[in-house]
């Protein structure tokens, strides 16, 4: 989802572990928070960075398709609210990197890692956001997505990565709520308003199912991330209920959802729905989306264009320390 | 030259009268920074009336391998606690 792919290892079996690798897994297995400067198997660490990473990444990527409709936004009020949940996802991005930094990598070293392709951030943030609806749409499907995802994670056993997930649930409905109300407005507005709505839910319902990633169910990363607590659900349960969620609040806009197979199976007490086209998924994670290029490069040239401004900031502290040091001598 | 900003862990004292309590932590050239970036990000929501930043590299803490010296020698002294003496009830509230 956020962290999409997320490699880790193949699940040990009790016999397999070490003393050290079971008594760790006892403390998860009776819901124990894990914390930082305690031992953990070394594979848990690399697999909670690069979730971590990947998550804290796609927060500030995910500023750049909205940052695009600040000048444009409709209202100065639309506009100041945009404006607070643009900077919210920097703080969710900043909660991110300071968990992460706990595992022993600093915040350069993961963006070095971002900016050269290593890391990744989540699929969504690579297509366009067109028109003022389309921000909407992201509010009310991409940010929804995401705390399907998140609110779980508020259990995760990383102690850090937890309060991050709190903190960032708190602030996160205010998120979806203000995409669903501009959805509102232009649903109940003129025909033509109405159209970009539908239009907006047209292009951003299949990005948005591509968010929880392929089907997890048999994969060996899952299952040992889901023993180690930092994935709680499998994607496809993840993704089942975002659909369950979403089709409901698209009837009340009367807007239809871009799926000939959507249709309530009484059954499961769950719609069925198309799976979204994976080979557009792995086209998109491997730099060939709409968006990529502009998006990193957008997050390099930022980079590369305050480090000027970075450096004066460090330079002016170290000369104030000096000169406050200095100070202190000669009043002794 | 390029040189990463120190980490600061951020204390904020909320609306009432409680002690500050860490909330999180943040990367900034120096204190005056640090204080508003701490403002601009852990206090969008009226969180706080009053800030504290230190630097990490500042803090000094135990280690989770001294738990048990450290913390397992209270365990025992029950008699610590007002409800290890048992006062009768015609005495009245204690």
């Amino acid at each position: 989802m956020y962290a999409q792919l997320v490699k880790s290892e193949g699940k040990k079996s009790a016999e397999e572990m070490s003393p050290e690798e079971r008594a760790f897994q006892d403390r998860v297995d009776r819901g124990e928070k894990i914390e930082p400067k305690e031992w953990m198997p070394e594979g848990y660490r690399k697999t909670l960075i690069r979730q971590i990473g990947q998550h804290a990444h796609s927060e500030i990527v995910g500023q750049l398709p909205e940052g695009n409709w600040i000048t444009r936004a409709p209202t100065l009020e639309r506009k100041a609210i945009l404006l607070a949940k643009v900077q919210d996802e920097a703080g969710h991005g900043l909660y991110l990197y300071c968990a992460a930094e706990t595992l022993g990598i600093s915040r350069d070293q993961l963006l070095d890692k971002l900016h050269d392709g290593s890391m990744k951030y989540s699929s969504i943030f690579n297509y366009p956001t067109l028109t003022w609806a389309d921000i909407g749409a992201v509010g009310w499907l991409v940010d929804g997505a995401a705390i399907m995802n998140q609110v779980p994670l508020q259990k995760t056993s990383f102690g850090p990565y937890s309060r991050a997930m709190i903190r960032i649930c708190k602030e996160e409905s205010f998120h979806q709520r203000q995409g669903y109300d501009i959805m509102m407005k232009m649903a109940q507005g003129t025909p033509e308003q109405k159209a970009m709505a539908q239009d907006a839910l047209n292009r951003f319902w299949s990005p948005a199912l591509m968010m929880f990633g392929p089907s997890d169910k048999e994969s060996v990363h899952s299952a040992q991330s889901m023993a180690w607590k930092i994935k709680i659900d499998t994607n496809d349960e993840l993704r089942q209920k975002f659909v369950d969620q979403t089709v409901p609040q698209a009837e009340y806009l009367g807007l239809s959802i871009p799926d000939p197979n959507l249709k309530w199976n009484e059954e499961k007490k769950g719609y069925d729905f198309s799976e979204p086209d994976w080979t557009e998924f792995f086209e998109v994670i491997a730099g060939n989306g709409p968006c990529n290029r502009e998006r990193l490069g957008a997050r390099v040239k930022a980079w590369e264009d305050g480090a000027w401004f970075r450096d004066a900031l460090v330079a002016h502290a170290e000369k104030d320390a000096a000169r406050r040091a200095a100070a202190r001598v000669a009043a002794e | 030259m390029s040189s990463e900003w120190p980490l600061w862990e951020v204390f904020i004292r909320g609306q009432h009268g409680l002690n500050h309590r860490h909330v999180g932590s943040l990367h900034a050239p120096d204190a005056e920074m640090a204080i508003k970036n701490a403002r601009d990000v852990y206090t969008r929501r009226n969180e706080g009336v009053s800030i504290w930043v230190v630097k990490s590299v500042d803090i000094a803490a135990s280690s989770p391998s001294d738990k048990g010296p450290l913390f397992e020698p209270s365990n025992s002294k029950v008699y610590r606690h007002p409800t290890f003496f048992s006062i009768p009830d015609e005495v009245g509230h204690m």
